[in-house]
């Protein structure tokens, strides 16, 4: 007799308890629901074909590539400074974040090191990318179950942000800010006042938030225990970020991995939350965000002075070799492998962008859930399509 | 009043990041396993290891790693294709003849010798510790054994890679074009494939990189602070 592993007994338990969850006793004639690609549910254009069985799924898939780029492709025949313009538009709603980890690549190949005062500007440029990212996700949670108000909350909120990092970069939403061995400028004069003021609108904001909406008696009974991912599911698919920590994996590559950046100069926590349903998802990211407002305003008050921009040649070769650095997005971790051959550009880029293994999971977690609880669960797993399809 | 009654609290490990001597003893331990199908190893002090696998072992490397080793976080799985692209990086003129390219592969840390390569990354969710995985992908054949068995995660890579590079996986039960037409002929990301965009029209973004004047205000090169 083979004995099974813990792994496969649970794999097996896990597909044993989906099946039970459809209802195999109320037969009736099967029925294909279309949701998308144009649906306000899919942040872009996900298409999102669902089996039914009555009111219940059977069989889930979601069709991506309505909006795939090739970025991994393009980046081939752009030089490293060309390719933070890509990478840019992979999670559109926190832009600076996703420039972070793929110049963190090119400078661990060419052993370079960003000076102290620019590695702590994009830290907080990396945290206000998160609260401008996050803050829409909470607004837009409201929509999805039918209450209005918290998305206009959001919109006017992240206004502020979107301000600082405009301010800063000169970009709204693409900021192209990051260079390699340092920063594009230093920040502008009265950024950091500024920026105290917007974090505690930004604390003022979660706190109306959780009121209004995670304390509300219909949001609870719409995610608590819908959508459930239990740990090791979570980690056989490869979610990362929040979704991760709401099945109870205390995980965070911002704490867990040494980067030349100064989170690890800040006091801050982690959240994580056991339940790994919807509501623990939505909750780890209202936590994350509040989190992060307190990681800017010590970020603000330790921002060491000093240049923004290491001593790097005017053309930037990087040494031939291998790196992966992956940092904790908003969405969850991404990473770039980047394989370099000694040349003006990268010969081949592995962009693991976070939203893609977070959606892989929608077959598993579909199946057996009603209909209306399929907006609920996307909306709580959180995807930006640019981020899926890259 | 709050009704948040299972909040998980973050038991800190920030003191505890991943050790070189960790590393070592993850190749260590993989070498027992896996025995002559760890074809090679290379562990960079402070930095990542890469493990090189025999094909017919790329399975065997995956559930050793996650039921044996506890690497149960599945990161990414692609491949890489080592040959120099015939098209340069797109910047010639059209008008002119191709000049005259090396065509010689090359593979990167922990060598090879085909043209294509797997390339996997698994992680340790409770010490963070990576292994970026890689195995040779037989020219006359390219399949290797899928990993869904292994990581439920890995059926959309594959099914990127599939489509990508050609490259076939043995027990995947579901092969279809995840991003591309059902229709769409060739892999776009062997390098033989190339970049129409880049094929009709000269690319200008070439003056980019060109040394600018000298004392201009506008330097985005930054050789200075």
């Amino acid at each position: 007799m083979t004995m099974l592993s813990d792994r496969q007994q649970l794999s097996y338990i896990a597909a044993q308890a989906a099946d039970a969850r459809v209802n195999v006793e109320l037969e009736t004639e099967g029925m294909t629901l279309n949701i998308g690609p144009q649906h306000p549910a899919t942040h872009g254009t996900l298409r999102i074909i669902a089996r039914l069985d009555g009111e219940q799924v059977v069989w889930a898939e979601p069709a991506c590539g309505y909006m795939h780029r090739g970025y991994e492709k393009l980046a081939e025949v752009r030089t490293y400074p060309q390719v933070t313009t890509l990478v840019n538009r992979i999670d559109w709603l926190g832009s600076f974040a996703n420039e972070v980890p793929f110049i963190l690549a090119a400078e661990q190949l060419m052993e370079i090191e960003a000076p102290a005062r620019a590695q702590w500007i994009r830290t907080l440029l990396f945290e206000l990318s998160r609260i401008a990212n996050v803050s829409l996700f909470l607004g837009d949670l409201g929509v999805q179950m039918g209450a209005i108000t918290p998305v206009f909350m959001a919109f006017r909120d992240r206004e502020y942000v979107l301000n600082l990092i405009e301010a800063a970069t000169g970009g709204r939403f693409h900021p192209n800010f990051d260079r390699i061995g340092g920063l594009k400028d230093d920040l502008p004069a009265g950024f950091v006042a500024e920026t105290r003021q917007v974090m505690k609108k930004l604390r003022n904001f979660c706190d109306e938030i959780e009121d209004l909406l995670f304390g509300n008696e219909i949001f609870q009974s719409r995610t608590r225990g819908i959508g459930v991912i239990p740990r090791d599911v979570a980690l056989d698919y490869g979610l990362s970020g929040a979704n991760l920590r709401a099945s109870g994996v205390d995980w965070d590559l911002r704490r867990d991995q040494r980067l030349p950046m100064a989170w690890d100069k800040v006091d801050w926590k982690v959240w994580t939350h056991t339940d790994g349903d919807s509501f623990a998802r939505c909750w780890v990211r209202l936590q994350e965000t509040r989190e992060a407002t307190k990681l800017v305003d010590q970020l603000l008050d330790g921002l060491p002075s000093g240049p923004v921009m290491a001593k790097v040649p005017r053309i930037i070769k990087v040494p031939a070799g291998e790196a992966w650095v992956s940092t904790e997005n908003p969405l969850g971790e991404m990473g770039y492998y980047v394989v370099s051959k000694g040349d003006l550009g990268p010969f081949r880029v592995k962009i693991r962008s976070a939203s893609f293994n977070n959606i892989s999971i929608v077959p598993w977690v579909l199946r057996g859930v009603y209909v209306p609880d399929i907006i609920t669960i996307l909306a709580s797993l959180y995807f930006i399509l640019g981020d899926i399809d890259r | 009043m709050s009704p948040l009654s299972s909040v998980g609290d973050a038991t800190s490990v920030a003191g505890e990041l991943p050790g070189d001597a960790r590393r070592e003893q993850i190749v260590d331990e993989l070498r027992r396993h896996l025995g002559d199908a760890l074809l090679e190893s290379v562990v960079v002090p402070g930095v990542d290891v890469w493990i090189r696998v025999r094909t017919d072992a790329w399975r065997r490397a995956g559930e050793v790693l996650s039921d044996e080793l506890g690497f149960t976080y599945f990161c990414f799985l692609s491949a890489v294709d080592w040959l120099p692209s015939p098209y340069g990086r797109g910047e010639d003129d059209p008008t002119e003849p191709a000049p005259e390219r090396s065509s010689e592969i090359v593979q990167g840390v922990a060598g090879g010798e085909t043209r294509l390569q797997m390339l996997a990354r698994v992680v340790h969710p409770a010490h963070h510790v990576g292994v970026n995985l890689k195995c040779d992908v037989p020219d006359d054949r390219p399949t290797v054994p899928s990993w869904i068995p292994v990581f439920a995660g890995a059926n959309w890579h594959e099914r990127e890679t599939h489509e990508m590079f050609g490259i076939g996986f043995a027990g995947h039960p579901d092969l279809r074009n995840l991003y591309l037409p059902t229709d769409f002929e060739g892999h776009p990301l062997r390098k033989d494939f190339p970049l129409l965009a880049r094929m009709v029209k000269p690319w200008p973004g070439i003056v980019d990189v060109e040394p600018m004047p000298a004392g201009d205000a506008d330097d985005e090169g930054g050789d200075e602070s």
